[in-house]
Parts: C-alpha cells; structure tokens; sequence
C-alpha cells in the first residue's frame, strides 16, 4: 500500500493521464470508438476553457465567472468569419447598419471623453441619451431591412467568407476585447463583485447573441458551418480510404462470400469514415492544446510567472516591489479570455452548428470550474486532467444512472411508475453528483488531483 | 375609442396597471430574496450563490404540498392553497438549509478561509439544489396558482370608477406586496428590538467582539438560517404564484437579486429592498412601450406613431446590469454605504 502511495506520489501527472487514458480506451472496447473520441474531443476542447479559467484563477486569483460569454463570442466569431457573405442584405441594409454602429461608436467615445475631462455629468448623459436614440433609430431602420430578406434562409449579414480556421484567431482575439474592456470596468472592484459583475455580462453577451437575428440569426440558429476536414460522404468516396478500411478488415472480409463482401465493406467504410474524420478533429485539437499548455508552462516558469504569481500570493508585498497590479490583472484576464474564446470558436467549428441557447452557465461557466478546482488549480497539466475526468463523469453519468435504475428494476415489477419517474429523471442527478464532487475535492484534497508545484521551495 | 383632449386620471390608471402593480410585486419578491443574501452576507461573510438555487428548493416544497392539500381537499376560498403550504416549507427549507451548513459551511468558518473560497462552496451547493430541483420537479414550467385570479378585474373596477382604462389586481400581487410588508417589517423588528436580533448585528459588525462577550456563534448562525429559509421559501413561492415556476428561471434570478444587493450596498438591509426596487423599476419602466401613455397626455396633433419603448423587452435582465456597472463605476459603496469584507 505504501508502495502505490510512493509511485502516486512522484509519478502523480503519468498516473493519471495513464489512467484516464486507460477508461477511455476500455470504454472504446465496450460501448463505441465513435463515443470515446466524442468524449474525447469535448474533453480536449473543455481542457482548452479549462486551461484558460486556470491561468485567471490559478495564476493570479481573478474569479471570472463569465466563462459562458467569451466562449459564445469564440462561436459567434466562426459564424462572423467563415459564412458567406449575404450580398442581397448587405446592399439593403449593410450601409445603414454601419452608420448606425458608428453613431453609437461614437457616442460611447464622446461619452467617455467628456468624462476624461470632468465634464458636468448632466451635459454628459444628455449627450449619451440623445446619441442612443439617434443610434437606435437608424439600427431599428438596419435591422427590419436586413432581417426581411430570406428570413427562413439568411435573415442576417453573413460572414466574411474567409477559412474557418483564422476564425479561431478571430475568436481569441474578440473574446480578448471584450474581456478588455469588461476588466476596465470590472476589475478594481473586490473578488466577489467581480463574479458578479462577470455573471452578468455573460448573459448579456447571450442576451445579444440570442435576440439579435441581423448578426448571427438570433434562435434560428446557422447550421452547415464550414469545416477545416471533409465531411463523412466525401471520405467514403475516396478509393485509398476505402482500400485502406478494406486492408484493417481484410480477414473478416476474406472469410465472406464474394456477393456480400462489398455491402459489407460500404458497413465498414461508413463506420470508418465517421471514426476517421472524429480522430482529425483530435488531431487539430490535440494540436492546439499542446502548443497552449507548453506555451503557458513556459510563460508560467519565466521572470513574468514568477511576478504574476507573487501578485496573487501578498498584493501589498508585491505593489511595494513595484508591480502594478490592476495593470497586470487585466493582462491575465485579456489572456485567459481570448484562450477561452478560442475554445469557444473550436467548439462552434467542431459541432458545425451555431446554437445560441445551448449556451448555459451550468454547462458553460460552472462545470469549467468544476474541472479546474478537481485538476488542480495552478497546474495547467491539473486543469487538462481535470477537464477529461469531470467531462466523462458528466457524459457517463447518465447511462451509468439508467443502469443502475435498470438494475434496480429488473428486481421490482415491470412498468413500475417510480421506475419510469427515474428513468426519466436520473438525468440530472448529474449536477448533484458534480456538485458532490467539488465540495469532496475542495474539503479533502484542496489542492486538486495535480496541486500546484511551488518550484521556488 | 381615443380621447381628445388630456386625460391625466385614465394615463395614471394605465401606468398603475402595466407599470406600478408589476413593479412593486416584483420588486418585493427581489427585495425579499436581497434581504436573504444579505442576511448570508453580513452573518456569514460570503455572496451565496445557491440563492436562486435555493429559492426553487423552497418553492418545490410548496409545489409539492400544494399538489397534496388540493388532493386532500385542504384549501381556503379565495386564495391560493400554496399560502398554507408556505409555513411548512420554510420549515423544509430551513432543515436543508442548517444541513447544508453542518455539512459544508461550518468547517470553512472554523478554518477561517477567504470569503472567495466560501463562494466556491456556495456553488458546489447550488449544483446539488439546482439537481435535485430538477430531479424532483423536472424541467418544464409548472403553475401551482389556484383560488381566485383576481381580487378585483378590469371589469369591476371599469363599472365601478367608469374610468375608460381599467386596473386589475392579481391575488398573486395582493398577496406578494402585503406579505412582503409584514416579512420587512418583523425582519427589521427583530434585528433592532429582540435580544437576538442585536446579538446577530453584534455578530456581524465585529466577530471576534462578539465572541469575547460570550455571544454563542452557532446560535447566530442557526438563526441567520432559519430567517434566510424563511425569506428565501416566501420569495421563491410569491415568484412562482405570480410568474409561474421553472428551475431555469430561479437559477437566472441570482441575477437580478446580486444586483439588488449591490445597488443598494452590499450588508445594508435596507439598501437591499431600495435595490431591489430600483431594479424592478427600471426593468418596467424602461421596457414599457409608452403609446398609449402619451397618446393619453398629449394634444391630438402629438400623439406619436411608433411604440415608443426604450429599450426591446429582451433586454430586460440586461438592464439590472447596465445598472449594476453605473453603481459600481459612479458609487462602488452603493446607495446606502454598505459594508466590505476584509478576510481575517
């Protein structure tokens, strides 16, 4: 027993990827491969936010519970980026649409500019007011023209056309602006207020994203997003797929009848193609994780790691050295936020739909907590384990229920009513399970799964 | 039919009907929720972010009951069978509640953790409720109103008055408002005039104070937890009788109420339900299409042709927002000064 403790505790990161790494691959053998990369993809993609949320708190304390929001504007970027451009409503509305945006532009500029020079602040809501109600009514004008054209169709500006791929980039750097300017206002405030104040805008930002059909179609959803890999159909067509999905399978197919081997070559091809173009999106993903996490090791292990870190650990001690703390809060914040945009965008490109009302704090904003408190915060190497772990217990939980409930009933009557009650319901006993989780962790285990190294020590 | 000249008593009745009624009752289902917070925030140092969470805990309770006192056939005539209920499910919620701090709560108050660690815990809490809310209850939107609709309707105030715009008052507003009257009421009763109450403010304007002259802390605590029970039972049922219930919606209510808190300033009572009043205000009044307000004011020749609404009726939760960033930005305190809590 003391040996195990020993092995856990100097190999504790190949442990536990090694372990991780395991569950999925029996879970492959058992239910499906096509599952297990599902899994795995989202996980990869979770770790990403997860890492981002880990660089705010773990390394400089910054409690930002509006993770919900950067990574709906990393969705909103794909859609703003790789769509086609709607040339009909651009000429229609287009015009009118970008005076409108200036306007208020430039109200908020002449707004903040009278306060920079201590105006009256009455001379200064006056001008805001009426530069909004100019603003709005040249927006509605925007708008109604905009949404008339083909609504069950476009109904909104489209995109710029570009590769869906430099949307990730775009999607990072939004997300990046945004958390630019929320941490202006936001982070002087205390911790708490600072969730708060966060808490909101990410509803604000859905509120947006939802409501505002002309900009990404609002509840209608864009479906049939551009994809950096081929889609399934166009694989099962490629002869050097096919002979290669004919070659794995070669004695299976040997053994048949010649009449049936080609249906069950197509079977095979078909299974295949979905496997083959889940593990390129894993690739990518994988692609991107390691370049972020080794590029948030380095930053974390360099002169500026070491200041940030100092800051989180005594403000005072730290200020009296000469550090500007608001100015480097607002750094971390910029950074964690656009890694968290890039994620969001990564996820939008992955499912090929934009659904704004999939967005939910529960999934979006706590659960990315959940993963990063169970890792280990402070350890990115914490917040991608973290982010596998709490993602496979959320996706499994819920058939792991329905087969504890089948257990229970195979011993009770059939078509018993509290069975089917929990059949239907086990569902979301997940959240308590999560919850249950992170109170275990946060009491018994403080510092998560993979705790913080303290390499200065 | 528009009248011609100015009619200032049918524009008032109007804004008393669309605007004044709806405000007040939501503002007092906020500034009751508020209150709760508050009571957590100044007793026991943390923002709770199982508030929303917990008001749809409460309310299931009263769901439930109500389900079961109208099978028994338990109601009174005239209003809603949920109000017997109340009372019975503060006690549930009160049980969670003290559970909750036995189980999660108290050992960070003994190892004295950072208030921000607390709010960590607090949304562990809020996963288990949210669950169980939904596991209970489901997803789906549910109304447990029953008895009378209206203590007076549009009609009967239109033959009664013969006023040409009718006012109408709920069952559920009627019952929100006086209940929230007498809830404040005994609340700051109990805080200025009770040996408890003094002891709780004692507790909370200096723990270790407090402690040296022989107040028992978990006494306060338990208490603390019995009034956030009952606050937060009587908010979440007054929200669910007026608006209906779904454990989505409760959840997203934590929004409007933090802001109500801060707004007012963070530890203030009485902060807290202006807050919460301002909040609902400005939610109504800047969402309210205001046509045929004017139209009921002004000369013929300026009646205005769009609605004439500030900002579209999405946005509502928005606005506590935009509000809560002027506040902070202008007045970090808030309105009243509140109180900033510094980690021992």
């Amino acid at each position: 027993m003391n040996n195990i403790n020993n092995i856990w505790e100097s190999h504790k990161t190949f442990v536990s990827f090694s372990l991780m790494a395991l569950l999925l691959i029996f879970v492959g053998f058992n239910q499906s491969w096509a599952l297990v990369l599902g899994i795995f993809n989202l996980s990869l993609i979770s770790a990403i936010m997860a890492l981002g949320v880990n660089i705010q708190w773990g390394y400089a304390g910054i409690f930002n519970v509006g993770i919900m929001g950067f990574a709906a504007l990393g969705g909103v970027s794909v859609v703003l980026v790789s769509q086609q451009p709607v040339t009909e409503a651009i000429e229609v509305g287009g015009l009118k649409m970008l005076f409108a945006l200036i306007m208020g532009a430039a109200t908020v500029a002449i707004g903040v500019f009278l306060y920079r020079k201590k105006y009256n602040k009455w001379m200064i809501a006056l001008v805001s007011i009426i530069g909004y109600l100019v603003t709005r009514h040249y927006f509605s004008d925007a708008v109604d023209l905009i949404e008339k054209i083909d609504p069950a169709k476009t109904g909104y500006l489209g995109g710029l056309g570009l590769h869906v791929v430099i949307s990730w980039i775009v999607g990072g750097i939004v997300a990046a602006a945004a958390a630019w300017s929320i941490g202006k206002l936001t982070l002087g405030l205390r911790s708490d207020y600072l969730a708060i104040a966060t808490l909101g805008i990410a509803e604000i930002i859905l509120y947006i994203v939802k409501n505002e059909d002309w900009l990404v179609r609002g509840v209608k959803n864009v479906n049939g997003l551009a994809r950096p890999i081929p889609y399934e159909i166009e694989m099962q067509k490629l002869e050097w797929f096919r002979n290669m999905v004919g070659w794995i399978h070669r004695s299976v197919l040997e053994a048949l009848p010649q009449a049936d081997q080609v249906a069950q070559l197509t079977e095979y091809v078909r299974d295949s193609s979905v496997v083959f173009i889940k593990l390129c999106y894993s690739g990518l993903f994988v692609t991107v994780l390691v370049a972020m996490v080794v590029l948030a090791n380095l930053a974390l292990d360099s002169p500026w790691g070491r200041k940030v870190r100092a800051i989180r650990d005594n403000e005072v001690a730290a200020s009296a050295m000469g550090k500007n703390i608001t100015r480097q809060h607002l750094q971390i914040f910029v950074i964690g936020s656009a890694i968290v945009g890039v994620a969001g965008a990564l996820l939008v490109t992955y499912f090929g739909i934009f659904i704004p009302t999939s967005y939910q704090p529960l999934r979006f904003t706590f659960l990315i907590w959940v993963m990063v408190i169970v890792g280990g915060s402070g350890n990115n190497l914490g917040s991608v384990i973290g982010a596998f772990i709490v993602w496979f217990l959320w996706i499994q939980s819920g058939p792991m229920g329905l087969w504890a409930v089948d257990m229970i009933s195979s011993y009770t009557q059939e078509g018993n009513s509290i069975t089917e009650f929990l059949e239907d319901r086990v569902f979301f006993l997940r959240l308590v399970f999560m919850g249950i989780l992170l109170l275990m962790v946060m009491r018994f285990t403080p510092g998560g799964i993979l705790p913080e190294k303290n390499k200065e020590l | 039919m528009t009248s011609e000249s100015v009619d200032i008593i049918n524009a008032f009745a109007l804004m008393t009907n669309f605007v004044i009624l709806p405000a007040l009752s939501y503002g007092s289902q906020l500034a009751l929720g508020a209150l709760a917070v508050t009571l957590v925030y100044s007793v026991l140092r943390f923002s709770n972010f199982a508030q929303g969470d917990s008001m749809a805990f409460g309310t299931m309770i009263v769901i439930l009951l109500t389900g079961f006192m109208i099978q028994k056939g338990w109601t009174i005539s005239g209003f809603p069978t949920a109000v017997l209920a109340i009372p019975v499910a503060i006690l549930g919620t009160a049980i969670y509640l003290l559970t909750m701090d036995r189980l999660v709560y108290r050992f960070y108050r003994r190892v004295k953790a950072k208030s921000i660690t607390i709010v960590m815990a607090s949304i562990g809490v809020m996963f288990i409720t949210g669950g169980l809310v939904r596991f209970i209850l489901g997803v789906r939107p549910k109304t447990f109103a029953d008895g009378e609709r209206f203590i007076f309707s549009v009609r009967e105030f239109k033959t009664f008055t013969g006023l040409e715009q009718g006012i109408a008052l709920k069952t559920s507003q009627f019952l929100t408002i006086s209940i929230a009257i007498i809830l404040v009421a005994f609340v700051f009763y109990f805080l200025q005039k009770t040996k408890t109450g003094k002891t709780m403010r004692a507790y909370s304007d200096n723990k270790e104070l407090a402690l040296l002259s022989g107040i028992n802390p978990d006494k306060v605590v338990q208490i603390t937890w019995l009034l956030v029970a009952a606050l937060t039972t009587i908010a979440g049922a007054l929200y669910g009788l007026d608006k209906g219930f779904a454990a989505q919606q409760y959840h997203l209510l934590l929004l409007p109420i933090f802001a109500s808190v801060i707004v007012g300033g963070v530890g203030s009572p009485l902060g807290a339900i202006a807050g919460a009043f301002l909040i609902a205000f400005s939610e109504v009044l800047l969402t309210y299409a205001y046509k045929k307000f004017l139209i009921y004011l002004l000369p013929l020749s300026m009646h205005p042709n769009s609605l004439v609404q500030l900002i579209g009726t999405e946005y509502k939760y928005a606005i506590s927002f935009v509000i809560l960033v002027i506040v902070l930005l202008i007045r970090p305190t808030g309105i009243f000064k509140g109180k900033v809590i510094v980690d021992e």
